[in-house]
């Protein structure tokens, strides 16, 4: 088809015609050589037949005895085979999201959103769906150790509390370290410890700091805190870095708001528009309508300029140090001032005087009370950086006696952790909760583990006056305790029961200003059942700024430098593995990078510049070599990744790898970044600006990426998008409608068809997925790997592209060059638009998979699914090979009780590890096909649920596990049938009159398109337009 | 003043009223006659009072027939149903008396039946007791096993005939070689063909003619190639699987004898997937009394005991527990995925359908074939229960055809009906 008017490739190596890229880009299975020469004779082969007969009819001569053993005494709410589900919170630091448990016997197999809770919406993220797993990780600490040897629980307390006794009688020092904490119960634990023992005093850090962010709001408003912000009330969003959609404080909160401001239909033509000034290309960038890259040196003078161009505008003074000609920033002052009070400015920069800065453009915005509400503090990040110094210097001086790690993990994930592991040694009393031994816990000496948040008790105020409860979903596995019942324990209590703590604190706390006529404990049943509690914020004071912003701006100009020449390091989490803590999950591991595709690899990220001066390549099969990156006079060995949209002179490096002590799967892999962040005007900053230095080493490296797997053979019309200034005039804008050519006229490839098609009498499932509103944050992946126990298949295998996912989130760049100017699309390519596609099985109502089968395993039902029977396939892989979307996998092992996977797929492959398959789905063997089915197992049970009941089906009774996950709603799932369904009303959908139970429905929606139209297999999933807020679209022709 | 003697009128008269309004109905024993509550107090009185009472027969408890009429008042029977411990406590005469009738074992509590749930089980009992004895309908038999057969007396007749004609057919041959060979020694032959003529038809000749040679092996072969497919197709086949269970429980005596409903223990037939084997705290409903079998003494019943931890003598739990062990019988591959709500609840196919005649085996056998065909079998002949289900009015308006609408016909033979 060629008439798009962009290009789009999904990577260098395809926009290079790269010829290890071009070799196999065609092709669904390939031979990557003959790793796999089995050296096998006909003897073996005989051997093999003989030993196959034998056992054969040795295992038909008896069939294996079963059991059945029922429960004793059978709980009342369970039913075997019928699921549970329980409202709980992920807390994991300063993380939050509200919860709901799905649990199967008394196991919890998913996690999914509660929409009663309106911080988390019903929304959940990749490591909130991913937590299922690390509870049931083989790297827990099955018990209390002390030193190397497993003790009692009793001979631990014993002894800490002698110890602490003993350091209390000397006048000692102790210190409690947590990340931060969000339980007001837990806080209240610790206070009864730190009464206990005068002498104790409680250190909370974030891995990742805000401690500028909340001096800034001290300096600008009196108190250090952090506001909300609520991005759905802006029409302008400018953000200096922030991944506010990825990792920034509250991601599942901001990417619901920020969704809401971006959904287009023809009678609503608005939607906001996002400048994103920033130095890699973070998950958020990449959805932004204008992006910028920015030096991280000159981030702060850019900061500067801003407000002096809005100042300009709001009549006050200038300051000095603004930065002039960074692209793009003038149009943004111009339009968050067209929008004061609609518009927000916030930046990731953890240093004060530029904070304040930020805090003086919202406040000249009158952004105070609309998008931002100091009003409503959130408690997502506490951390205090200059406390945890103290504390280390403190420690490394001898002045601590005994310290007691709450679930937290400084000697890796804090700048100074290796003093910390060698302070912590001479102390006379050291412990820590963490549930495994990580590399703190194998610091100390009493290690104390904490339940997994999933069998704990707990509660959370993530912002002022919202409340949300934890119930345990399992029984403790192994004889861990509640954290907070060994400090009440060590701080002298006997019968301690921390889920009645919870609860008479509730009582005291919020039951008796609820005025409700409920009693207490229908009261708190209802809290339990809702998981959260929102008693509703009354309306504060109003604040008033009063920054020094002219001294800011002083301080901006001396640390900032608009000359840098050198290699700056930026340290960013990633969207997966984040800050580390849930490292050794391997869904973490498995999904890949949004916007690197990258999977179980840590490479450093840097332009196409740098790299072309430094000598590095990357080719079609991610073939690249190691770097030599020298930090302030250290020297580490990464391999090295050429990043589209890096700014040139900076380099990237993700947190949360190089875990020495963390389990098998994530074991050295990678290297640690959190040495590289440096403690700069008082708080810790996330890049370095000098010393840094890349030379290319001879020593190659493979990484595994799965962004040139299932490639489209060039049939570019896959994505359709436009500008909003476009779509105003035409809301069909972007849409592409390809006609089939014959003998006498060009028509509608839909109305030619060698089939007769399906009446689909009863339902027509169908999806429908808008390109608007997907980040591409990767939640879908994970949710589907949960919920379908897909297989997970390690490094080696991804890199010969057998990666399981039934789903995956394809991710293109646009050229800015006109179609056909191959000159400009090189250069483009430097800073390129990206949009998301999230790709699953489409569901074809002409499928061509099912006419190649020659078993009949795949076909199609009479609700207009295409179905996938395992059982039948022979594994003759023709119906892949005949997908034109990519999307069957093969599975070309047994993934399951295989050493070989021992490591990489714990789920099916240990004790442990099962427990969170999902028993209604098939664990798929060798050899046969498997794809998206739809959720199949969640139909059939929505359509049984209605059926008992007697009643018709529900719209929105059956949802998609991906849909479910999304938290942006970019997934829609429903009954194309049923005219009230959300799905029918979303596209708009009319009957046929002459056949209403057809396959051709009339699809109203402009913006509706399905993938690959001109082929004519007719899929059951539509894709809304991707509408950029650009004056003009890149790439015109 | 006036506003006093309203509230007197309300704390004292009124429930004065309510007091002389019930006891007057109860009094009159209303009890209803109405079929709907009838049928209600039929569904309330199988589900719950039936494994220890039977309307005209002494079991556990006795026989409910004119229940009303010897108890001292309906009121009474209230009372006792939702707590009979209290009122053998409160000194009844009545209630103490058929206490020590019954060896001093107490009926279970049913606090939370409403006073109209009572009186239609006794509805119920007196509808039942004035039905006149009518003769046992026999049990239904189950449907046929899988595979459509024609009818054993058509195939029976159909292989005597082809027999006589096989006969016929032998004596007609034989009258024909006689009639030739006459013929034959007729003309002058010479003495080699006289003696090819005349040589006689024996055993041995036969025996070692190629046709009868090619015969003998075509057959072994057939029947030994039939056999070898039909051995591979029972490959994982466990009909008639009839494995000894760890407690000589009855299905005979439970279901048959007492007629306890099968999901009275198989709690999970109507809700979910599994119909569960019943926990044995199930069994403790009524085993808390009944310490001995009719055929098995307390040997058996001394297992369940061991399982939950309970002291018969002392009626007390000790905490200690040790599950038990059944050994499966229908197994399932884990390919297939199968509901038994779908089909007990939705379909209302009744338990003996697949699993046969339960309530007449003293050890449970896997009845049908739980294969493949054997389930696409029903699924092409079984009509769709559609009555009452707003479920199926849709497809039941759509499904033009005088034919009746079979599981088929709404996608009952579609793979993704039970493999995912």
């Amino acid at each position: 088809m060629g008439t798009t008017k962009k290009t789009y490739w999904k990577g260098l190596e395809q926009l290079k015609n790269d010829p290890a890229y071009i070799k196999n880009a065609d092709k669904e299975f390939v031979n990557l050589g003959a790793e796999e020469d089995p050296g096998h004779s006909r003897r073996d082969f005989l051997k093999m037949m003989g030993f196959s007969v034998a056992a054969v009819s040795l295992a038909a001569c008896e069939t294996p005895i079963r059991k059945a053993i029922p429960y004793v005494n059978k709980p009342v709410d369970v039913d075997p085979g019928i699921p549970n589900y329980y409202a709980s919170t992920y807390i994991n630091g300063g993380d939050y999201c509200s919860i709901v448990v799905k649990t199967r016997e008394g196991r919890p197999i998913k996690i999914e959103g509660n929409s009663l809770s309106s911080v988390s919406k019903g929304g959940t993220s990749v490591p909130v769906e991913a937590s299922v797993l690390s509870l049931y990780d083989n790297y827990r600490l099955r018990g209390v150790r002390i030193g190397d040897k497993s003790e009692s629980w009793e001979t631990l307390d014993k002894e800490v509390i002698a110890k602490l006794g003993e350091i209390a009688a000397k006048g000692g020092q102790i210190r409690i370290v947590s990340n931060t904490i969000l339980s007001p119960s837990t806080l209240a634990v610790i206070e009864k410890f730190k009464a206990k023992y005068p002498t104790a005093q409680h250190v909370q850090y974030d891995q990742v700091s805000y401690y500028g962010m909340m001096k800034a709001n001290e300096a600008s408003f009196g108190t250090a805190f952090i506001p909300s912000y609520d991005f759905s009330k802006a029409n302008v969003i400018v953000s200096f870095g922030a991944d506010f959609l990825g990792t920034w404080l509250s991601p599942i909160e901001f990417a619901r708001q920020y969704a809401a401001t971006r959904h287009l239909d023809e009678d609503h033509r608005e939607m906001s528009r996002h400048y994103q000034f920033e130095a890699n290309l973070s998950l958020t960038g990449a959805n932004a309508d204008y992006r910028t890259p920015v030096r991280p040196s000159q981030s702060g003078l850019a900061v500067a300029q801003l407000y002096n161009l809005i100042a300009a505008k709001a009549g006050k003074g200038m300051v000095s140090g603004g930065l002039e000609g960074v692209a793009n920033l003038d149009k943004a002052a111009e339009d968050l001032w067209a929008n004061r009070g609609n518009s927000l400015v916030v930046s990731r920069s953890n240093n004060k005087s530029v904070q304040i800065l930020i805090n003086g453009i919202n406040d000249m915005l009158g952004n105070y009370g609309s998008t931002i509400l100091p009003n409503m503090p959130v408690n997502y990040r506490k951390g205090n950086d200059e406390a945890m110094s103290s504390f280390v210097s403190d420690a490394e001086g001898g002045k601590i006696d005994g310290v007691i790690f709450y679930n937290c993990n400084p000697v890796y994930d804090h700048p100074m952790g290796e003093k910390i592991a060698a302070a912590v040694k001479n102390m006379t009393l050291s412990v820590a909760t963490n549930y495994t031994e990580d590399e703190t816990g194998s610091a100390v000496t009493y290690k104390a583990p904490d339940h997994h948040y999933l069998e704990s008790w707990n509660d959370a105020e993530p912002k002022k006056n919202f409340y949300s409860l934890s119930q345990p979903a399992i029984t403790p596995i192994f004889k861990s305790r509640q954290a907070q019942e060994s400090f009440m324990v060590w701080a002298g209590e006997t019968n301690v029961d921390y889920f009645n703590y919870v609860k008479e604190n509730w009582k005291n706390w919020f039951y008796a200003k609820s005025g409700g006529t409920m009693d207490f404990q229908s009261w708190w049943d209802k809290c339990l059942y809702d998981g959260v509690l929102e008693p509703g914020v009354a309306d504060g004071t109003s604040m008033s700024f009063a920054g020094d912003v002219a001294a800011a701006a002083s301080a901006v100009a001396a640390r900032y430098k608009a000359d840098n020449k050198g290699f700056e390091l930026v340290v960013y989490e990633s969207c997966g593995v984040g800050n580390g803590s849930q490292a050794n999950n391997p869904l973490l591991q498995e999904l890949p990078d949004p916007i690197t595709k990258v999977v179980w690899d840590h490479p450093i990220t840097i332009s196409q510049r740098d790299a072309a001066a430094a000598g590095f390549t990357n080719d079609g099969e991610s073939n690249t070599h190691y770097g030599a990156l020298t930090v302030g006079g250290k020297t580490m060995n990464v391999p090295v990744l050429i990043q589209p949209g890096q700014m040139p002179g900076t380099i990237g490096i993700a947190l949360g790898y190089g875990r020495t002590k963390v389990g098998k799967v994530a074991e050295n892999l990678g290297i640690n970044a959190y040495p590289f962040l440096t403690f700069s005007d008082g708080s810790i900053g996330l890049s370095t600006f000098e010393g840094v230095s890349l030379v290319k080493t001879e020593t190659p490296f493979q990484l595994a990426q799965t962004q040139t797997h299932q490639t489209y053979m060039g049939r570019e019309s896959v994505i359709q998008e436009s500008v909003l200034s476009e779509f105003k005039k035409n809301p069909a804008a972007g849409r592409e409608f390809p006609k089939i050519t014959k003998w006498d006229e060009k028509v509608d490839p839909s109305t030619l068809s060698l089939w007769k098609g399906h009446d689909y009498k009863d339902h027509h499932w169908g999806m429908a997925i808008d390109l608007n509103s997907c980040t591409g944050c990767g939640a879908c992946i994970v949710a589907c790997n949960v919920e379908n126990n897909v297989a997970i298949v390690g490094k080696d295998e991804v890199i010969r592209r057998r990666e399981m996912h039934w789903m995956r989130i394809d991710r293109y760049y646009s050229s800015d060059g006109k179609h056909g100017d191959y000159e400009a699309m090189e250069k483009a390519s430097e800073n390129p638009e990206v949009v998301f596609q999230p790709m699953l099985c489409q569901h074809c109502n002409n499928a061509p998979c099912e006419t190649v089968c020659p078993v009949a395993a795949t076909t199609h039902s009479t609700e207009g699914l295409n179905q996938m029977t395992y059982n039948r396939c022979i594994g003759t892989r023709y119906c892949a090979n005949n997908c034109p979307y990519k999307v069957r996998r093969f599975n070309w092992f047994k993934y399951h009780d295989n050493q070989q996977f021992y490591q990489s797929n714990p789920a099916m492959n240990t004790d442990l590890g099962r427990m969170v398959l999902n028993p209604e789905v098939t664990v798929r063997s060798r050899g046969v096909m498997e794809k998206c089915s739809f959720c199949v197992q969640r139909i059939q049970t929505g359509k049984l649920n209605a059926k008992k009941e007697r009643r018709p089906m529900k719209d929105g009774e059956v949802i998609t596990a991906c849909q479910a996950s999304c938290m942006t709603g970019a997934i829609l799932f429903g009954d194309m049938n049923d005219e009230n369904s959300a799905i029918t009303k979303l596209l708009k959908i009319e009957k046929d009159p002459k056949r209403p139970y057809g396959i051709d429905k009339k699809i109203g929606n402009p913006r509706a398109y399905r993938v690959l139209e001109e082929i004519g297999v007719k899929p059951n999933i539509f894709y809304l337009t991707k509408i950029r807020n650009k004056e003009e679209a890149k790439g015109e022709a | 003043m006036m506003k006093r003697s309203i509230s007197r009128f309300f704390t004292r008269v009124v429930p004065a009223l309510i007091v002389l309004f019930s006891s007057f109905s109860l009094q009159a024993q209303d009890i209803p006659t109405d079929p709907a509550v009838i049928s209600a107090g039929e569904a309330l009185f199988n589900g719950n009072c039936k494994t220890c009472h039977r309307v005209k027969q002494k079991l556990v408890g006795p026989a409910l027939a004119g229940v009303e009429t010897r108890v001292p008042s309906v009121k009474w029977i209230f009372d006792w149903v939702r707590n009979p411990a209290k009122v053998i406590a409160s000194g009844d005469e009545y209630a103490n008396k058929i206490y020590t009738e019954y060896n001093k074992s107490q009926m279970t509590a049913f606090s939370n039946y409403k006073d109209e749930q009572i009186l239609s089980i006794l509805a119920y009992i007196n509808a039942e007791a004035s039905k006149v004895e009518a003769a046992p309908a026999p049990v239904a038999g189950a449907a046929a096993g899988g595979g459509s057969s024609v009818p054993s007396t058509y195939l029976d007749t159909i292989l005597i005939g082809m027999v006589i004609i096989l006969i016929l057919l032998v004596i007609i041959l034989a009258l024909i070689v006689n009639a030739l060979r006459k013929f034959l020694n007729q003309r002058e032959l010479s003495s080699e063909e006289a003696e090819v003529v005349n040589s006689p038809i024996t055993i041995g000749s036969v025996s070692r003619s190629p046709g009868f040679t090619f015969l003998v092996i075509f057959i072994v072969g057939v029947v030994a190639f039939k056999s070898v497919i039909d051995g591979l197709y029972s490959i994982g086949v466990q009909k008639e699987y009839q494995p000894k269970q760890p407690i000589a429980f009855s299905h005979k005596i439970h279901a048959g004898q007492y007629e306890i409903e099968c999901k009275y223990c198989h709690t999970g037939a109507m809700k979910g997937k599994q119909a569960n084997i019943p926990s044995p705290n199930i069994c403790m409903n009524c085993h808390t009394q009944i310490k001995q079998g009719t055929t098995t003494g307390t040997g058996e019943i001394a297992k369940i005991y061991a399982a939950v931890g309970f002291d018969p003598d002392t009626q007390l739990y000790s905490g200690v527990t040790k599950p038990i062990e059944w050994v499966r019988i229908h197994n399932l591959p884990d390919l297939a995925y199968f509901n038994h709500s779908q089909h007990v609840n939705v379909a209302g196919v009744t338990c003996q359908t697949c699993h046969g005649p339960v309530e007449q085996m003293d050890v449970v056998k896997q009845y049908s074939l739980l294969t493949m065909g054997w389930c696409i079998d029903c699924h092409r002949k079984t009509d769709v229960n559609t009555k009452g289900n707003a479920y199926y009015d849709k497809l039941v308006e759509l499904h033009n055809s005088k034919k009746a609408m079979k599981v088929e016909d709404i996608g009952g033979l579609e793979c993704a009906k039970c493999h995912y």
